[in-house]
């Protein structure tokens, strides 16, 4: 017994330093394939398209020109800068405030069921926890129809009002996206040295300055990077309008977004080149404010 | 929500034109299932006389697209011919404009395969994009014969002719008529409404006799097409392969519009969509009148409201006095399509055949009012024998598929989804639909225009 795991060790080391670096390649290699099958290709493949017409010739910008002058561009450009104020905004505070709350309940134990409550409308495929939403918005069938007929509003119809929306689909995406963020940020907040805590509570800081003063400032590099996938998620917006406009017969949520203009153009004025200008350019948006956020707040210093 | 929305595709499929005549040709249907069966057995390259280049005939299994209401006649066909294998798959019907169906040829364009040998659609608006797509075989090149093809109503298959070509068969009609409740009207002594301006009256006086109660729902993504169409308001004139000539604020639209308005102000004129949850639960009970389009009474009565039997009843649609020549409006209707790429075209065209004309499905089966005359006269006397009409549905419903106003075209923008989008938001925040129209138009401009049409106003 002891003679074969000794054998093994002694060929298992070698064998192994010789192998890691390749293991390690091997599991890097699998992922890097799918990256490039699914990731690099398409990017190269629409930058191709947005820079060149239906024949296949170079056509310079003419095909970002000409989305740009659709006339449901300025809308959906509109819509979505709205939808992000109101999206980022409220990722932002009520992300950072819920974490806060439950890493301050983890004491009394409470925050593990809470943790796990927040999480599961994130465990819910996308399309379907939007689906979710359908009822729960059509004051005929929801559960929460008291409340909306309170409100004034008597029909799904009257509640996806025009103005209503960017606020409803903020409601849907941080229902379904936000959870997932608190687990992180409470990861963030458990890192957070004790001592630290326990010098600012000696020093007399109380639970706001706590959270304002020590709390915030070293979660910041958690919340830069949620606002940068939040911001390129969010430009990106789809299935929470594209399904809103499928159950309302096309009366609320058809044409808002940059990305449905970019699957009307694709798919119902057969422009696949107008679609892919329009995909670059939600592309590059979401790069500039990504390197603007890693600038200003020095994500990648090493502490 | 989602129930709903499905029950809304899976109905949308009446239309019409022209006549239900040509009844003459009931021997055609056996003859046509013998001669389609039966016909050439052409095998690979090109058949010119067809208009168009055949794929390579492999055969296999035969792939047929339907939304879920006619699932069951691919399934039927598929009972009654055991030794055809057939791919059935269900889709949305491209209902409400949704674009699936193009969508998805596009993608089978780009990989150069994969396209299904038959499908349905709920729309009748397809031949825009599918036959400069090359989706579609030309059916009447010897595809299919003929004598087959003068059996459809007359008028029926206009959505799929192109420069007299013709690239998809007709399902079924969708005249607008004036449903009623044939009970209460009796109950209450009010006379059915030959007239708009008497329809508009009995409307006001409903909603002082008896509030609650509706002449009409207002709130359907195809409202448009019950009212503006049958009032000839030329909001969707096609004059040709991609030209349309739009006017939404001629007097013939805003007669229909300020209609419609005042009886939404004496709210007898729903501002929801029959097929909402809420329509279902406040108003199915509560409905006195209702113009629309032949299949609201199986889809709409009998299947979605559970009417009683013995109440429901049709009338011609109203007209407005003075006018000449009575006319309706259409929603919808579906249309057959054969797929050029078919590999299998022989029992492709088989099926397209047996599934529009067959009294075993569009005569028995079919939920919506057959393009098929001879289907449709047999159809008719069903309808009539179950009993859950009263009075006669026939005469009415014959006629109005002869009084489709043809100056609404078929354009491959959805006026459906425009008018959703465009006039329904501001129908729900209380606008005034006469102070719609300009904007309506705008919208159909703006659309017709994106999809490459020249516009004239």
């Amino acid at each position: 017994m002891s003679s074969t795991s000794t054998r093994a060790g002694r060929t298992g080391a070698p064998f192994s330093r010789r192998i890691a670096p390749r293991a390690g390649h091997g599991f890097v290699a699998a992922y890097v394939v799918l990256l490039i099958v699914f990731g690099v290709v398409p990017t190269v493949y629409a930058i191709y398209f947005a820079f060149t017409n239906a024949g296949n010739r170079f056509t310079g910008l003419s095909n970002f020109t000409a989305a740009a002058a659709d006339f449901r561009f300025i809308p959906a450009v509109e819509h979505v800068a709205l939808y992000l104020v109101f999206w980022l905004a409220a990722l932002v505070v009520f992300v950072v405030g819920l974490a806060l709350l439950l890493h301050r309940l983890a004491v009394r134990g409470v925050s593990r069921s809470l943790r796990f409550l927040y999480y599961i409308p994130g465990a819910l495929a996308g399309a379907a926890s939007v689906m979710v939403w359908l009822f729960l918005l059509d004051p005929t069938v929801s559960p929460i129809g008291f409340l909306l007929r309170a409100l004034g509003y008597d029909t799904f119809g009257q509640l996806i009002a025009p103005g209503h929306l960017a606020v409803l689909f903020t409601c849907i995406a941080f229902w379904t996206g936000a959870g997932g963020w608190i687990v992180v940020m409470y990861g963030a907040l458990n890192n957070i040295s004790t001592d630290i805590l326990e010098a600012a509570r000696i020093d007399g800081a109380g639970p706001w300055r706590t959270a304002r003063q020590i709390e915030i400032p070293l979660l910041r590099k958690w919340i830069v990077y949620m606002v940068i996938l939040a911001f390129a998620g969010g430009t990106q917006l789809f299935v929470e309008p594209q399904l809103l406009s499928q159950a309302s017969n096309g009366v609320a949520g058809r044409d808002y977004s940059l990305n449905q203009l970019s699957y009307d153009f694709a798919f119902q004025n057969n422009n696949v080149n107008g679609a892919a200008a329009i995909s670059v350019e939600l592309m590059l948006i979401g790069l500039i404010v990504a390197a603007v956020f890693v600038a200003r707040s020095r994500f990648f210093d090493a502490d | 929500m989602t129930a709903k929305v499905r029950a809304v595709s899976a109905k949308r499929s009446g239309k019409g034109r022209r006549r239900a005549g040509l009844l003459a040709a009931g021997g055609a249907l056996a003859l046509a299932a013998v001669t389609a069966c039966g016909g050439g057995t052409s095998t690979g390259s090109a058949a010119p006389q067809q208009g168009f280049t055949e794929a390579p005939q492999a055969g296999g299994a035969l792939t047929v697209w339907v939304d879920s209401t006619r699932l069951a006649a691919a399934q039927l066909y598929h009972k009654e011919h055991p030794s055809v294998k057939m791919t059935i798959v269900t889709y949305d019907g491209d209902a409400n404009g949704s674009n699936y169906l193009q969508t998805k040829v596009d993608l089978f364009d780009r990989t150069g395969s994969g396209w299904p040998d038959v499908v349905f659609s709920t729309q009748n608006n397809e031949v825009s994009w599918a036959v400069p797509a090359a989706f579609t075989a030309p059916l009447n090149k010897g595809l299919i014969p003929q004598s087959t093809l003068a059996g459809w109503a007359t008028g029926a298959n206009n959505p799929c002719l192109v420069n007299g070509t013709l690239y998809c068969l007709r399902n079924d009609l969708a005249q607008t008529v004036l449903w009623y409740n044939s009970a209460l009207m009796k109950r209450w002594g009010y006379q059915v409404p030959a007239t708009w301006e008497q329809y508009e009256a009995l409307g006001q006086k409903v909603a002082a006799q008896h509030p609650g109660y509706l002449v009409g729902s207002a709130g359907d993504t195809f409202t448009p097409e019950i009212f503006m169409w049958a009032s000839k308001c030329g909001a969707n004139q096609i004059t040709g392969a991609k030209k349309v000539t739009v006017n939404t604020t001629s007097a013939n639209c805003t007669r229909m519009a300020s209609l419609l308005d005042t009886l939404i102000k004496d709210k007898t004129m729903s501002t929801s969509s029959v097929f909402s949850s809420d329509f279902d639960k406040n108003d199915a009970g509560k409905i006195l009148m209702l113009p629309g389009p032949a299949w609201y009474g199986g889809a709409l009565f009998q299947g979605t409201f559970k009417t009683p039997k013995g109440q429901i009843a049709v009338a011609p649609m109203p007209q407005w006095s003075g006018d000449s020549a009575p006319s309706v409006g259409n929603v919808g209707g579906g249309t057959w399509l054969l797929s050029a790429h078919s590999k299998n075209l022989k029992a492709a065209t088989a099926f397209l055949t047996w599934v529009t004309t067959s009294n075993d499905y569009q005569a028995k089966v079919a939920p919506g009012y057959p393009a098929y005359a001879a289907a449709a006269k047999i159809w008719l006397a069903n309808q009539a024998s179950s009993g859950y009409y009263t009075g006669d549905i026939t005469a009415p419903l014959q006629a109005a598929a002869n009084q489709v106003w043809p100056g609404w075209g078929y354009g491959q923008f959805s006026q459906e989804a425009i008018w959703a989008s465009t006039v329904t938001p501001g129908l729900n925040a209380g606008k005034a639909i006469v102070s719609m129209l300009p904007a309506w138009q705008k919208a159909i401009v703006n659309y017709a225009s994106s999809d490459g049409y020249q516009v004239k106003q």
